[in-house]
């Protein structure tokens, strides 16, 4: 390895450094360099010694978080697909059938971000950032299998330019780039995001979708209030229901859950409280209820549709979510409740988790906002109090 | 026993190379250097010309802007030279000692029956001035000003931090002499704040005529900063003066023998050290007199010698000098070595506050820990990593970004008259997008200074 590494810093760096042949394509190189080897740097002022942390790593992890729900999401790909046209295949075959679909999709999701990352990079000579790698990531895992790839294209360079970009690029965005990639999906081709999508149900000849087949998502069975069609409780636990590629299971969830947790990389602060501010508003619904979907049980919001996966990966965006320790609370919270309060509500959006959490995107900077004023309002206080003693 | 203070939130980094308890003698430095820039915000000018003679206790130089404070040589000998660095900037001045260790006489006194002028003349006369600062700002403090309080920390909670204990002992009655002194000083309290553990010493537990607070918990628990926001917190406004022990024990000297003794108990301590120990040298001892014999070179690193602690000391050369306000130096190995996947491979060798590295599953660990970044800088992306390792009601994100758009306004509202950068060494170590936070904290205080000088 001290080989290689060798070749790098003295062979081919010199080409990109200032003066060099491709000096232009630095920050590229860079980007590279960096993902081979941590670079022989060393602190010149402050604090001598730093911790072994970096952005790398921790994006590392949120990748890995969510492997499960990848892989769960490639398998149920399969199985939606074979059950719908009525084949009896092998787990191998379920699997296989998710793979071809899926990779297409988060390859064209990484280059048409990444791409971009780099031009800006190039373009405002700053180090890439590693954001995009869980960005890229997030986003096929919550569109329907069926999204054509072009739209995933241009979605995620919508997100990545006007969502991430114009603000300043990575750390000062408002809006959580994955959701708004499929924000902008849902509003610019309905017709993609809604009805018949969530299952591959492409079929060959001599193949036929079986008597009765709907593709529906549970909240969309619920919002006809057609609560006798419902997979069973364990079902939409473990995932094997239609729904975007990655959501489903809330057990891969979970396990992905675990690992932000343990790592401390995700806020469990967000995730409860997203949980909990949903429980809140299924009780208080239920207490009321006039519909079958007001009727359901709670704790069913948390297993349908992309609520467990929202409050996993998506409401703990550190960037876009609350950035103070008590509104993180406030933000979790309300998302949990404005998720249930669309979904049930609103009949036009079934799934509310990517609205809600936008908008508590949007709203994040106001709950700081007074979080910061309670944290000055007690030094304004302490500083009165003083000046009484002084005076007494 | 009082209410004890608990802090929570920090960290000890576990580092090798703590010092023995052993006090070696050191063999008198070939030459000796006062540092303007350890004092910040701080012009001198020059009152010896090369070649003079100097004793121990001699101004070399003054504030320009606050002519009665003087800068005095630790050693008698000749003045050599100024060493200056870009725009003439004088950075050091050195004085080539002559062994013989005259002092100039100033004569002993009792502070208890002086005035609070006479005091304060005798220490500008006498060179110890520059040991007391203040709060805001963290600069050498005005005799002009009459401080709230004055606060004192007996001990050290920083990384491979010298144990005050082991420093104040057979120096009882200087210290005891300085806390007399710095009493006269303010017409409020004087605090010594105590670690509820691990002070031990009567000098500190039994010190007369001040108020003892007992803190507990991990770095910067040590901090006189943070020591001061939990006891009586500096409102806008507000002038606090504070000492640490070394300096307190050499104003003592001043009153009790009447000379400016500059002689402190120092660590030398890092895993580059090959018996970390203590050394009783004076303020700005070239340190290649006691750390010369005493480095690891067998294993051919090279090294980082620090006059201070790893989080806010300065780097020096072997042939550096002490710093003015350190009591320890310490010797680290540099990260030049670059490492594959040293990202993404779960190292044992390395510390980190996250889980996502191994360390925590071993607690009982020390690190040999260098000097490499890790990464490039990247902009605020993880939030509520700072708030673990900084005690005090203060939004550290919140204030470094007011900081960061020079919005003066929210600087004061957000706590800047009570921070100051070593505060924040540890959220500068702990930040995963690499900021430097430090030298962020400083230039906003300076624009604070500015704004209201």
């Amino acid at each position: 390895m001290k080989a290689l590494i060798q070749f790098v810093e003295k062979k081919l760096q010199p080409n990109f450094d200032k003066g060099g042949k491709f000096q232009r394509f630095h920050r590229s190189f860079e980007a590279f360099q960096t993902f081979l080897y941590v670079k022989g740097d060393v602190t010149k002022q402050g604090s001598h010694i730093r911790d072994a942390i970096d952005m790398k790593r921790t994006m590392f992890y949120v990748i890995i978080a969510l492997i499960p729900a990848l892989l769960f999401g490639m398998w149920n790909v399969g199985l939606q697909h074979y059950r719908a046209i009525g084949l009896d295949v092998t787990f191998f075959d379920q699997f296989l059938f998710g793979l071809i679909k899926v990779l297409p999709i988060v390859v064209v999701s990484y280059v048409s971000g990444l791409a971009i990352e780099f031009v800006v990079a190039e373009i405002k000579n700053h180090e890439v950032n590693e954001g995009f790698l869980v960005s890229g990531m997030l986003i096929p895992l919550i569109i329907p299998v069926t999204t054509p790839l072009w739209m995933v294209a241009v979605a995620t360079a919508f997100s990545v330019v006007i969502g991430k970009e114009v603000f300043g690029g990575t750390g000062m965005n408002i809006l959580n780039p994955a959701l708004l990639a499929r924000a902008f999906l849902f509003f610019a081709y309905p017709a993609y995001l809604s009805g018949e999508v969530w299952i591959e149900t492409s079929i060959q000849e001599g193949q036929q979708l079986v008597d009765g087949f709907s593709g529906a998502t549970a909240l969309a069975v619920l919002a006809a209030n057609e609560s006798q069609y419902l997979p069973s409780v364990l079902e939409m636990f473990l995932g094997t229901i239609p729904g975007s590629i990655g959501e489903t299971s809330t057990l891969a969830v979970l396990v992905g859950a675990l690992v932000l947790i343990a790592t401390g990389v995700g806020s469990l602060r967000i995730m409860a409280s997203v949980v909990i501010g949903g429980l809140f508003m299924g009780g208080i619904l239920n207490l009321f209820a006039v519909n079958e979907f007001m009727a359901v049980p709670p704790y069913y919001h948390l297993i349908m549709g992309g609520f467990a996966f929202g409050a996993v990966f998506m409401a703990t965006d550190p960037v876009t979510a609350s950035q103070t320790p008590n509104g993180k609370y406030i933000y979790g919270f309300l998302i949990g409740v404005v998720t249930v309060l669309i979904r049930v509500v609103n009949p036009a959006y079934p799934e509310g988790m990517m609205l809600a959490i936008l908008l508590m995107n949007v709203f994040a900077p106001l709950i700081d906002y007074y979080v910061v004023e309670a944290n000055i309002k007690r030094r304004m206080k302490r500083m009165k109090a003083a000046q009484v003693k002084v005076q007494a | 026993m009082p209410k004890t203070i608990k802090i929570k939130k920090g960290l000890d980094i576990p580092l090798l190379g703590s010092a023995e308890r052993i006090l070696q003698s050191a063999p008198g430095a070939d030459v000796y250097a006062i540092k303007p820039p350890d004092f910040h915000e701080f012009t001198p000018k020059m009152l010896v010309k090369e070649g003079d003679p100097v004793k121990a206790g001699t101004p070399l130089f003054f504030d320009k802007y606050n002519e009665k404070i003087l800068f005095a040589s630790p050693v008698s000998g000749t003045f050599q030279e100024v060493v200056r660095g870009e725009k003439r900037r004088i950075m050091e001045v050195l004085v080539k000692p002559d062994g013989k260790n005259d002092y100039v006489e100033f004569g002993s006194a009792d502070p208890s029956d002086m005035s609070r002028e006479k005091i304060i003349d005798r220490m500008l006369k006498g060179g110890v001035w520059p040991f007391i600062r203040q709060r805001p700002y963290s600069i050498i403090a005005n005799p002009a000003d009459k401080p709230k309080a004055i606060f004192v920390s007996a001990f050290n909670s920083a990384p491979l931090a010298p144990d005050n204990d082991f420093v104040v002992n057979g120096e009882e009655n200087f210290f005891q002499a300085g806390i007399n002194v710095i009493t006269k000083l303010t017409n409020g309290d004087v605090h010594l704040s105590v670690d509820a553990k691990n002070t031990l010493s009567k000098a500190f537990l039994q010190a007369r005529g001040v108020k003892i607070h007992y803190f507990e918990g991990p770095h910067p628990a040590g901090n006189i900063g943070i020591q001061i926001h939990h006891i009586d917190p500096i409102n806008k406004g507000d002038i606090v003066w504070y000492l640490d022990v070394a300096s307190l024990i050499i104003i003592g000297r001043l009153f009790e023998k009447g000379v400016f003794d500059a002689t402190k108990v120092v660590a030398l301590t890092g895993s580059e050290v090959l018996n970390p120990r203590y050394y009783r040298v004076k303020i700005g001892a070239r340190v290649l007199s006691f750390i010369g014999n005493n480095l690891n070179r067998e294993n051919g690193v090279k090294a980082r010698i620090i006059s201070g602690d790893v989080l806010t000391g300065v780097s020096i050369e072997e042939k550096g000098y002490l710093g003015f306000y350190d009591n320890q130096v310490t010797v680290i190995p540099e990260g030049y070595d670059p490492e594959f996947l040293g990202w993404l491979i779960p190292n044992p060798g390395r510390f980190s506050i996250s889980r996502t590295w191994p360390s925590f599953l071993m607690p009982w660990k020390k690190y040999r820990h260098d000097t490499n970044i890790r990464s490039g800088e990247r902009p605020f992306v993880m939030t509520g990593v700072y708030e673990k390792v900084l005690p005090m009601d203060i939004m550290p994100m919140q204030l470094l970004k007011s900081i960061m758009i020079n919005d003066i306004d929210k600087m004061e509202q957000l706590g800047i008259y009570e921070v100051a950068p070593e505060d924040f060494a540890l959220c500068e170590y702990v930040c995963p997008s690499k900021i430097e936070i430090q030298s962020f904290i400083r230039q906003g205080l300076d624009t604070i200074h500015r704004e209201f000088a």
